[in-house]
């Protein structure tokens, strides 16, 4: 019995020339609540594919409960759930309707069906509404009962494909208190997402761009990445004209705008003074710098900012730049790194890039 | 196996029952074309407009009149004097047929001499003017001092005994046409429409993470339709007989069966069409070309395939509805038994079998 339940080694998959996901490795425990982070386009689906027997990897290696992605997909699909990107229930038939066709596809039926049915509609707050058609559900209802659908099987583990898109915040919750509790239980939960408040609430993050797995770790660890203190808001008018001046000052490791406010990487814990009096003599007056805990989205961009860097040598820095920072760093992809490694070596080729990305 | 089929099949049916239009289009519209067609689509002509122009003025030449319009196929419009007139009576449309009855016709019968009356067609409609031709020619035989030769009384009646469809009436040849056509179209268009519809709204991809395959899906999905257009059948079938006076004069069970063959073919074809295609748009043009053209055009519903051209004739051999037209024409007017359509049968499974095969490896495929 491991507790290993997810493993990608190597994981690739091509369409064409383009490579939509390039060597992914990584492993999954039971009852974890493991996100995948990344933009549109990052790569984040097509590995959800891939491991739910979707989708035949190019090449690597993939397992999900001990089967083989590639040779086993119909052994994948009997004991795992999914949930797709795109809406999967049909509007047209009632929660109850609903309940009982994806049962049956799973090839539930009679007591245990009705049982199983009985504990969706409790997940989703519809035991009112079983007999209301899907259509006139409101979004978080419909997500709700789309996993519950999901789960109706009892599969050990459940892949959420960007489970909450469209849906308003109250709703997103809900829908991430169920995830909690589910993990609890002892469901391994597989999401991805592009919110950023989603991804605090899983127990691992791997951050993904470009079809590359750039980071892994929990949240706290990737937020170690930065050293104490290095982290700080600055507050100041004319936000984006200090954008400018603080991405040419050597002080500054990366700055990049969120809302109206600034999010600068220093160079060096007691930076802060530079950038005070930098910003100071070019004419700022009211500036304000507070120290802060770091976002993921701080993460996220520190790290797609270094391999902003590599971009241009993507095959030649591939080993040395997505090196271990900490022990946790797990390393994605490329050529079998050492077990532990050192900080600077990941921070080797960022120091000279100064301008982060630039928000969104 | 037969739950998660059983749970797409039920879960199609409830979705019809709320979309009264998918619903419509597969029970109703049948019945409803076989209605309308079974009454427009018609070969038979009555009340053709007919002058007679007598130059003779005789009872023969009375007699001979008389026959036309005792026939019931023609009214008299006009009696002009001079055929002359008949130009301007064909162009304005007064009558689309002439009779004219020479002088010297009387006589020429009473001395049993050979005669002639001139029958004139408006030939600018030639379907109506064909049809008209032989009702003239057939009254003309009757009056025609020719069957007369033998010395006996009276004119002999030709008899022409017409099996099957004694009256000719095209109706009995068409409405079971009309019912294979209808079949064909609504089959392959449901069936197409229905998956694409899954491709369009994205729950396909949630099918296919499920443990289904694609044969369970297949008969999960085509199951409902084939209920839907056997009743479509029956009801067109009940609704010829009522209206039309087309009995079913075979074995209800070899017209089921004929059906159900016919039935797989068409919508192993609309399966087919619904892994090509990814929008209902796409699918529903692909499916209504595809079906509705050959079945109408090349398998001897209005056009018999031994008037085609050879190369046409050997495409007619991909296009379903041919089979099952000769075995259902076969079955319903003829009350024809197995071994005289078996051929047919054999064509229809053959056609079938490549289709469905053809429509579970691509679904496999795709799946």
């Amino acid at each position: 019995m491991t507790d290993t339940v997810v493993v990608a080694h190597e994981l690739s998959r091509s369409f064409g020339k383009f490579v939509a996901v390039d060597r992914v490795s990584f492993e999954v425990g039971r009852g974890e609540i493991f996100g995948f982070l990344g933009s549109n386009g990052a790569g984040k689906t097509t590995t959800i594919r891939m491991l739910c027997g979707l989708l035949a990897p190019t090449s690597g290696r993939g397992e999900v409960l001990g089967l083989d992605v590639g040779r086993q997909p119909a052994a994948i699909k009997r004991r795992i759930g999914y949930m797709s990107q795109r809406f999967s229930l049909y509007t047209d038939l009632t929660v109850d309707e609903n309940l009982r066709f994806w049962g049956g596809a799973y090839g539930l039926g009679g007591q245990r069906l009705a049982a199983r049915a009985d504990w969706a509609v409790q997940a989703a707050d519809l035991a009112q509404r079983r007999r209301t058609l899907v259509r006139e559900l409101p979004g978080g209802f419909r997500q709700r009962l789309a996993l519950g659908c999901a789960l109706l099987h009892e599969p050990p583990i459940v892949f959420l494909d960007e489970p909450t898109g469209g849906v308003d915040p109250e709703a997103r919750r809900r829908f991430w208190d169920l995830i909690d509790a589910l993990a609890a239980a002892g469901t391994t939960v597989f999401v991805t997402t592009h919110y950023m408040d989603e991804a605090e609430r899983c127990h691992r993050v791997a951050l993904m761009h470009a079809g590359r797995l750039l980071a892994l770790d929990s949240v706290p660890s990737l937020k170690r990445l930065f050293a104490p203190g290095t982290v700080v808001e600055v507050r100041c008018s004319r936000a984006p004209a200090a954008l400018q001046i603080l991405e040419a000052e050597p002080a500054v490791r990366e700055a990049a705008l969120f809302g109206t406010v600034l999010h600068v990487v220093l160079a060096e814990a007691d930076g802060a003074s530079v950038v005070q009096n930098r910003l100071r003599s070019a004419g700022f007056e009211d500036v304000s710098i507070t120290p802060i805990e770091p976002s993921l989205e701080d993460v996220f961009i520190h790290v797609i900012a270094g391999e902003a860097v590599a971009g241009d040598q993507w095959s030649v820095s591939r080993g040395q730049l997505r090196t271990v920072a900490g022990d946790q760093w797990s390393v994605a992809g490329g050529p079998a790194q050492p077990p532990s490694g050192n900080p600077s070596d990941h921070r080797a080729p960022t120091t000279d890039h100064r301008a982060g990305g630039r928000g969104r | 196996m037969i739950r998660r089929t059983l749970a797409i099949a039920i879960k199609e049916l409830l979705q019809l029952r709320r979309d009264w239009r998918i619903a419509f289009t597969l029970i109703g519209m049948p019945m409803l074309l076989v209605l309308i067609y079974g009454y427009a689509l018609s070969f038979d002509v009555q009340h053709v407009r007919l002058a007679v122009v007598d130059q003779d003025g005789t009872r023969s030449s009375r007699e001979a009149a008389e026959a036309f319009l005792r026939s019931g196929y023609f009214d008299l419009v006009a009696s002009p004097r001079d055929p002359r007139h008949l130009d301007a009576m064909f162009d304005d449309g007064r009558a689309q047929a002439a009779l004219v009855v020479p002088a010297g016709y009387g006589r020429d019968l009473a001395a049993r001499r050979p005669t002639v009356l001139q029958f004139v067609l408006d030939g600018s409609d030639s379907q109506t003017a064909t049809t008209v031709l032989g009702y003239a020619t057939q009254i003309v035989t009757a009056v025609s001092p020719l069957v007369r030769v033998d010395g006996r009384t009276g004119p002999a009646i030709p008899a022409p005994l017409v099996w099957y469809n004694p009256d000719l009436a095209s109706s009995r040849f068409l409405v079971p046409g009309l019912i294979a056509f209808i079949l064909m179209v609504t089959s392959v268009i449901a069936t197409a429409l229905a998956v694409v519809r899954e491709k369009e709204r994205g729950t396909m991809e949630s099918l296919r993470a499920t443990p289904l395959v694609a044969l369970e899906l297949l008969i999960g999905k085509t199951l409902p339709y084939l209920l839907m257009a056997s009743a479509a059948t029956a009801g067109s079938l009940i609704l010829a007989w009522g209206l039309f006076d087309v009995p079913v004069r075979g074995s209800i069970f070899w017209l089921a069966a004929v059906t159900v063959l016919y039935l797989a073919g068409g919508l192993g074809w609309g399966i087919l069409i619904s892994t090509l295609a990814d929008t209902q748009q796409v699918a529903f043009q692909v499916s209504l070309l595809s079906s509705m053209l050959p079945t109408l055009l090349l398998s001897g519903f209005i056009f018999p395939i031994s008037s085609m051209p050879v190369a046409l004739q050997w495409i007619t051999h991909i296009v379903p509805a041919r089979y099952f037209l000769v075995a259902l024409r076969a079955i319903v007017l003829k009350g024809a038994g197995p071994e005289h359509w078996w051929l047919q049968a054999v064509g229809l499974v053959v056609y079938g079998g490549i289709v469905l095969v053809l429509a579970t490896v691509r679904t496999v495929r795709s799946l």
